[in-house]
């Protein structure tokens, strides 16, 4: 676990961050209790950000769907690590819960194999990030301002970046990316936010090709 | 029960159901290795779509703003083989120069 935490922590200044910005917009759409449980029981800031902004334009409804539409890459992604989780269930379903995008990222090893102590000791560092800088956020909102004249918004996908990085090995993992980002490219202008995220999935069936895994 | 917490439940509920689907119904066993070679790409598949619809991703169409401006600078850091943080501070720093001259919203 120890492992996990260490290499987990550049990314938890980044979370802890994202929280914070979280925080603020939050504050005003959804008040802070609602905020502070959003962040302990949700984890998942694409999904949370994607929610406060429609609950001002979208309504209740819109705001739901795109939330679990967003998260619904955690269905395939459960699937991914499953097999890697420690017994029994209950500690399999708490590991299962600190799965996030970038405990699963960084938990990879290649090959669809993941070490379940980097799992845990990343997904509770980032845990206590993303709770820390929700509170922080919500705490001092008008000190920040507003989370985009900092650039924000721009900080996230450069992590994804980032990670994606670390996560392209050889020529079917390119093909993966490049798949996968073109599929959810062409999906944006058609489809609810959210969707073209979960669509990219297709993008693994290139490892059904012959080769080298 | 309000607004708020209508959706916090709703969402918070169908986050933990939708993350323990997997290792509940799996279980602990070993998926096939065509199965496993498919799903070692779903990272990589995964993470490229996060990229995209976080850089160009409107309501429903593709928009060029300074987010894309961010994600050129922290390409550029990657490349000179920056460490994380200075990659995701390299894409907010020019986000929000590009923002604040004007050029790009």
């Amino acid at each position: 676990m120890g492992d996990g935490a260490r290499a987990a922590a550049p990314l938890a200044v980044a979370v802890g961050l994202f929280g914070v910005a979280f925080g603020v917009l939050a504050a005003d759409a959804l008040g802070a209790t609602a905020a502070v449980v959003f962040s302990a029981t949700t984890f998942a800031g694409s999904a949370q950000f994607a929610a406060v902004s429609l609950l001002g334009t979208g309504g209740v409804a819109g705001a739901i769907v795109a939330a679990l539409l967003l998260n619904s890459r955690y269905l395939p992604i459960g699937v991914s690590v499953a097999p890697s989780l420690p017994r029994p269930l209950w500690r399999r379903l708490l590991a299962a819960q600190l799965c996030v995008d970038e405990s699963w990222a960084i938990a990879h090893q290649g090959g669809g194999r993941y070490d379940a102590r980097v799992l845990v000791g990343a997904g509770i560092v980032l845990y206590l990030a993303w709770l820390a800088g929700t509170g922080l956020g919500l705490a001092g909102g008008e000190l920040i301002g507003d989370p985009e004249d900092l650039g924000m918004d721009a900080a996230f996908p450069a992590l994804f970046l980032a990670l994606l990085a670390g996560q392209v090995h050889d020529r079917r993992g390119a093909a993966a990316a490049v798949l996968g980002g073109a599929v959810a490219l062409a999906l944006v202008p058609f489809a609810p936010a959210g969707v073209p995220i979960i669509a990219a999935s297709v993008a693994c069936l290139v490892g059904l090709r012959p080769g080298r895994a | 029960m309000s607004e708020a917490w209508l959706v916090v439940a709703i969402v918070g509920a169908g986050t933990i159901a939708l993350k323990s689907a997997g290792p509940v119904l799996l279980g602990g066993r070993a998926l096939p290795p065509r199965v496993m070679a498919v799903l070692a790409l779903l990272a990589p598949s995964l993470l490229a779509a996060l990229i995209v619809t976080n850089t160009l991703g409107g309501d429903r169409e593709i928009v060029l703003d300074a987010r894309a401006a961010g994600l050129a600078a922290a390409v550029a850091a990657l490349l000179l083989r920056a460490p994380l943080l200075v990659v995701v501070a390299a894409a907010a720093v020019v986000a929000a120069g590009v923002r604040a001259l004007g050029w790009l919203a």
